[in-house]
Parts: structure tokens; C-alpha cells; sequence
């Protein structure tokens, strides 16, 4: 039995929510719910899906192309994931010093993450050239020879990672937000207590801003699942195939093969990949990410 | 301040008031430093030494960061025999700045069309996501109805599905309905502007972050006083969450001029490109060797950004900031 209030309030609700829920039934549930048909079916666009049940996956199982895109994206994920991480933190660490100049530095650092990604990939491009990049030349200035980066099998997923890098400034600010909430009464207290600067950081900085080192990780996870504009633009893979993809093998096979459906599955083991990989960091967290106040 | 006849003026002041407060608080703490007269002690000649250390390492890092810009700016006014010149040189001669009015007319990249059609997506992601996500926003925040708990939660979880999910349905879907339906979506730019007419689902959860620190007696008292809810959203909440909409607005800029995945899929013909596709298609057809033009045409791409930074940096730093919140 509901109250009138209640039924009100549901329609009032339900009002404003509208647009979403809307948006929500047309352009989230049935792309995904047609997505998931797809990639039990083989569809090319021209004709219709012809369902094959489960055939798109186990063919995934066996496609050495599948694999190299996959591992790639793993490997990046391994070079970029704790880089961007740890430089991120540390540059906040350094920014949250009492300090001149504060925020000339962090503008100095936010301006990269601000770039067009194709802007930074045409720039990018160029400094990575590997007679005339600008890094090849600093690199001979003290008497190391340049490798050809993105024209080498071994540099070319190295060269991207050290390119996301230069990103970092979004995630550098999350840091500094939550470095700036940590209560400056704990660290007086630790400092007193005799705690060295290394300790400080250990056992009061760190757990004060878990959740925000929690929340950059996911983002961060989601984010370099994707990866796609950067390596699509500057090496459209290569060399042979050493900077493919995930999600550039999965707009190959939709576009470029019209093989919808297989495209379809990609998705699917994208989405579970991800889902994973999200719930283990939860899964985690209980063991090292601290909520004040709860 | 008689509740039965609350002046509007003046309840706005004291929202506005209120909401600034909560919104800065975080700021104001963020971003001063404090100096503190400290005397010569060891202790304090010790934090010397050690914030001159720190200087010198963001001084390293800051030089780090900026020396692509600065190779950029100078290869963009280089010319092209100078971009091939070994050893290389950081201060061009001479200096051309006609590259870049080279670039902007340049046969092979349609520079004001693309922006003209960049602008037009913009323009309606930018409207669409305003006043659709701060209506739901609302929804979530200040209506309280049995089953918002639920539907926030799974709002929040379609925000882990990546694009690459929908973008393969969503693509035969547009084109089932160019086909089929009076909806004639393919071969425009409707793909990538009229979804952000139905909410997304990151900034409906960032209003709603904000909503939630407008103090709930305004809505109160306007209700006591005959108010619908629609009445509280227009005349309260949306001129106390400016700072929020505008928060919203820029990122919603800035993701429709980035963004290059959307454009490739949904766009057909070259007359469509934004200036991410153009760029893109401008490099792979002059093959990347005239690189002063190049760098020209990518600074010409970044500049709106970079302006719309420096004009509105309090704004971005609270968004990104607000952003790490729970």
C-alpha cells in the first residue's frame, strides 16, 4: 500500500529522471543487449545477423591476432599503469610541499593533459623521430644512441607508455585535492611522535588519501582498456603489430572486416575483462584504501 | 526571515552564500600557502634545505613537461629546410609565421569547415548535457522517491561499460533507422550531439555531488510556500549551481574537441570531419615530412583549449578536483 505522498513523489522522481531514463533504455541497455546478440551471430551490416551461437568466442579462443592485441594491451598497461601512478603521486607529493610557486608548477604540469590527443600524437610523432626527434637529439648530447622508437618492434609500445606519461597532469590534481584534505593535526602529531619524513608518508599521508589512489586506479584500469586514438594515429599498429591494440583489432574487425559480430564478442570479453579487473581493485581495497569517518 | 513569505532575492543570497562556501571550502584550503614566520632554528634551517631540494625537482620535472611545447612552437615557425637541419636548432631562422596561415588554408584540411562542424557538435553536446543531466541531477539529489538508491547505483555502473560495447550496435542502429525510420541520422552530425540531449551519466553524478551541498531548508521553505519542484530546479538550484554547470559545460567542451573514436566511426564524408578527424587525415595524406605545417595545424587545434584554460582555470582545477570525491 503506498501513501499519495509517496505515489507523488515517485512521479515527481520519475519526471526528472526522464531524460536518463530514456537515454539510459535507448542508448546504453539496447546497444548492449544488441551487442551481446551480435556476438553470438555472424553480421557483416549488409545482410542480417545469422545467430551461430557460440562460435564468434570459441574462434577468439584460436586467433593469434586476438592474443597479440591482448597481450599488447597488457603489456602497455603493465609499462603505463604504475608509471603514470607512482610520477603522478610523486609530483603531488612534491606540489603539497609548503611551498613558492605552487601553482605555477601545477599549471606548468596540468597544460600536457589538456592537449587534444591528436595534437599530442602529431607531437608525439615528431619528437620520437628518429633521425630528427627531439629526444634522439638529446639522447646523443650525452652519447646515447637513439633507437628508432615507434619504427622498432622492441621501442614502440615503450615509446607510448613514456608518452602517457606527459598526461598526467589531471590525475596529478585529483592527488593534490586529496593530499590537501589530509588533517594537518595527524601529521603534526606523527612529526612530534618522532616520525621520519618516509614514515609520515607511510602511515598517515598514504591511508588519508587511499580512496583518491583507489579512484585513479580505476579510472585508470577503464582507461588503458581502450587505448585506441594514440596508436591508431602515430604507429596504426606496427611495426608489425607490436603496438596493436585491443579495441584497435575490435574497430578493425566492425569496420574495416564488416565482421560485426565477431566485433560484438570483442566487446563482451572487453567489458568482463574490465569488470574483472574493477572488482579485483574492489576485491583489494578492503586490505588498503581507509574511509575516514566510516 | 518569515517562512510565509520568503523573498526570493533573499533566500538566493544566503543559498548563493552557502554554496559558494561549500564549494571553495575545498579550494581555499587546496590552494593557499600559508607562511608561518619561523625562526632560524636547525629544524627550520633543515626544511629549507629541503624545500629547495623540492624546487629543484619540480623546476627538473616542469622543464620536462614544457620541452615538447617549446619544440613544437619552434618547429611550427621553422621552415622546412631548417626541420631537417642537423644539429638542430631551438630559435628558428628565420622565423615564419606564415606556416600557421599555411596550415589554416591548406588544400588538404578544411580548417574553418572543420571547426564549423566541431563548434556545431559542441554547441549541442555542451547544451544537451547541461540541461539534461542538471534536470536528472535534481531527480537524484533533491527528490526523494522509492527506488532512486537503485537507479543511481546502476547509473553509476554504466559508467564502466566502455565505448567499444555500444559503439558497433549503436552504428547499425543509426543506420537501421537512416534506413528505415524518418530519423535520418548517418551521414550528419546528430550521432555525436543529440545522446548528450538525454543525460551523461559522469556529470549527472558531479551535479548531483554539487546538489547535495545546497542547503535542503531552501528547497524546504519554497516547498511550505506552494513551490513545485520543477519552480525550486529553475529559481534555486540552477542559479546557486552555476559554478557546478560551468564546471560541466567546459568538460563537456573539451571532451567533444578531443574526442577521435566517435568522429571515426560515425562520420562518413570528409565535409563532416571535426578537427580531430581532420588533423588525423591531414598527416596521413601529406605523410608527416612537412612538419612545420603539421605542428602549426596541431597548435592551431590546442590554442582554444589552452585559451579556454588560462580564462577559466579556477573553474577547471575545482572540477578535476571535485572529481576525486566519492
Amino acid at each position: 500500500m503506498k501513501t499519495n505522498k509517496e505515489r507523488t513523489q515517485l512521479g515527481t522522481g520519475l519526471a526528472f529522471l526522464s531524460p536518463w531514463l530514456i537515454g539510459f533504455c535507448l542508448f546504453t541497455l539496447l546497444p548492449v543487449g544488441l551487442s551481446f546478440y551480435y556476438s553470438l551471430c555472424d553480421y557483416s551490416l549488409l545482410q542480417k545477423p545469422y545467430y551461430t551461437g557460440l562460435s564468434n568466442y570459441r574462434e577468439l579462443g584460436t586467433d593469434p591476432v586476438f592474443w597479440k592485441a591482448l597481450t599488447n594491451t597488457g603489456y602497455y598497461a603493465l609499462l603505463s599503469l604504475p608509471a603514470s601512478m607512482m610520477i603522478s603521486l610523486g609530483i603531488a607529493l612534491l606540489l603539497n610541499a609548503d611551498i613558492k610557486g605552487q601553482a605555477f608548477y601545477r599549471t606548468i604540469i596540468f597544460l600536457p593533459s589538456l592537449v587534444p590527443t591528436v595534437a599530442s600524437a602529431m607531437l608525439w610523432l615528431w619528437l620520437f623521430n628518429a633521425r630528427l626527434g627531439l629526444i634522439n637529439i638529446l639522447l646523443s648530447k650525452i652519447g646515447i644512441p637513439g633507437p628508432p622508437w615507434l619504427a622498432s618492434e622492441t621501442w614502440a609500445l615503450p615509446a607510448l607508455a613514456l608518452m602517457s606519461v606527459w598526461g598526467v597532469g589531471q590525475t596529478v590534481v585529483i592527488y593534490l585535492a586529496g593530499l590537501q584534505d589530509v588533517p594537518r593535526e595527524l601529521i603534526e602529531a606523527a612529526e612530534l611522535d618522532g616520525a621520519s619524513a618516509w614514515q609520515r608518508l607511510r602511515h598517515v599521508t598514504l591511508p588519508t588519501i587511499s580512496p583518491v589512489i583507489f579512484f585513479n586506479l580505476i579510472m585508470a584500469i577503464i582507461g588503458t582498456m581502450q587505448v585506441f586514438a594514440v596508436p591508431y594515429i602515430m604507429t596504426s599498429g606496427g611495426p608489425a603489430r607490436a603496438t596493436y591494440f585491443f579495441t584497435m583489432y575490435l574497430y578493425d574487425n566492425a569496420f574495416n572486416y564488416l565482421r560485426m559480430g565477431y566485433a560484438s564478442a570483442m566487446a563482451w570479453v572487453q567489458l568482463l575483462l574490465i569488470m574483472a579487473l574493477t572488482g579485483i581493485a574492489f576485491w583489494s581495497s578492503r586490505r588498503w584504501v581507509y574511509y575516514q569517518g566510516k | 526571515m518569515p517562512i510565509s513569505s520568503p523573498d526570493d532575492t533573499d533566500i538566493q543570497n544566503l543559498a548563493t552564500e552557502s554554496a559558494a562556501i561549500a564549494f571553495s571550502a575545498r579550494e581555499n584550503g587546496a590552494f593557499t600557502n600559508n607562511p608561518k614566520t619561523r625562526k632560524k632554528t636547525l629544524a627550520a634551517r633543515r626544511k629549507g634545505n629541503e624545500r629547495f631540494m623540492v624546487h629543484v625537482a619540480l623546476l627538473l620535472i616542469s622543464a620536462g613537461f614544457l620541452l615538447p611545447f617549446i619544440w613544437m612552437l619552434s618547429t611550427s615557425l621553422k621552415s622546412l629546410d631548417q626541420t631537417m637541419a642537423f644539429p638542430p636548432q631551438f630559435i628558428p631562422k628565420p622565423i615564419l609565421p606564415g606556416n600557421y596561415w599555411q596550415a589554416l588554408t591548406s588544400p588538404q584540411m578544411d580548417f574553418p569547415l572543420f571547426t564549423r562542424n566541431t563548434l556545431i557538435v559542441a554547441l549541442g553536446a555542451v547544451l544537451g548535457t547541461v540541461v539534461s543531466s542538471s534536470i536528472v541531477a535534481y531527480g537524484f539529489a533533491k527528490v526523494d522517491f522509492k527506488g532512486r538508491g537503485v537507479l543511481f547505483a546502476l547509473m553509476l555502473a554504466t559508467m564502466m561499460i566502455p565505448f567499444p560495447v555500444m559503439m558497433v550496435s549503436l552504428f547499425s542502429i543509426f543506420r537501421w533507422m537512416t534506413d528505415n525510420t524518418p530519423i535520418q541520422w548517418m551521414g550528419t552530425l546528430k550521432p555525436l550531439w543529440v545522446p548528450a540531449w538525454f543525460g551523461s551519466a559522469f556529470n549527472i553524478f558531479l551535479l548531483r555531488q554539487f546538489f547535495l551541498t545546497i542547503p535542503e531548508e531552501l528547497s524546504e521553505s519554497a516547498r511550505l510556500d506552494g513551490c513545485s519542484e520543477w519552480m525550486i530546479f529553475v529559481r534555486i538550484i540552477v542559479p546557486l549551481a552555476r559554478p557546478a554547470l560551468a564546471v560541466v559545460s567546459l568538460f563537456t567542451f573539451m571532451s567533444v574537441w578531443n574526442d577521435f573514436l566517435g568522429p571515426l566511426v560515425y562520420l562518413q564524408y570528409p565535409q563532416q570531419y571535426t578537427l580531430a578527424l581532420g588533423l588525423q587525415s591531414f598527416q596521413s595524406q601529406q605523410g608527416g615530412t612537412e612538419w612545420n605545417i603539421l605542428m602549426a595545424a596541431s597548435i592551431l587545434v590546442l590554442s582554444p583549449i589552452v585559451l579556454l584554460f588560462f580564462l577559466a582555470q579556477r573553474t577547471f582545477i575545482q572540477g578535476i578536483a571535485t572529481t576525486g570525491l566519492k
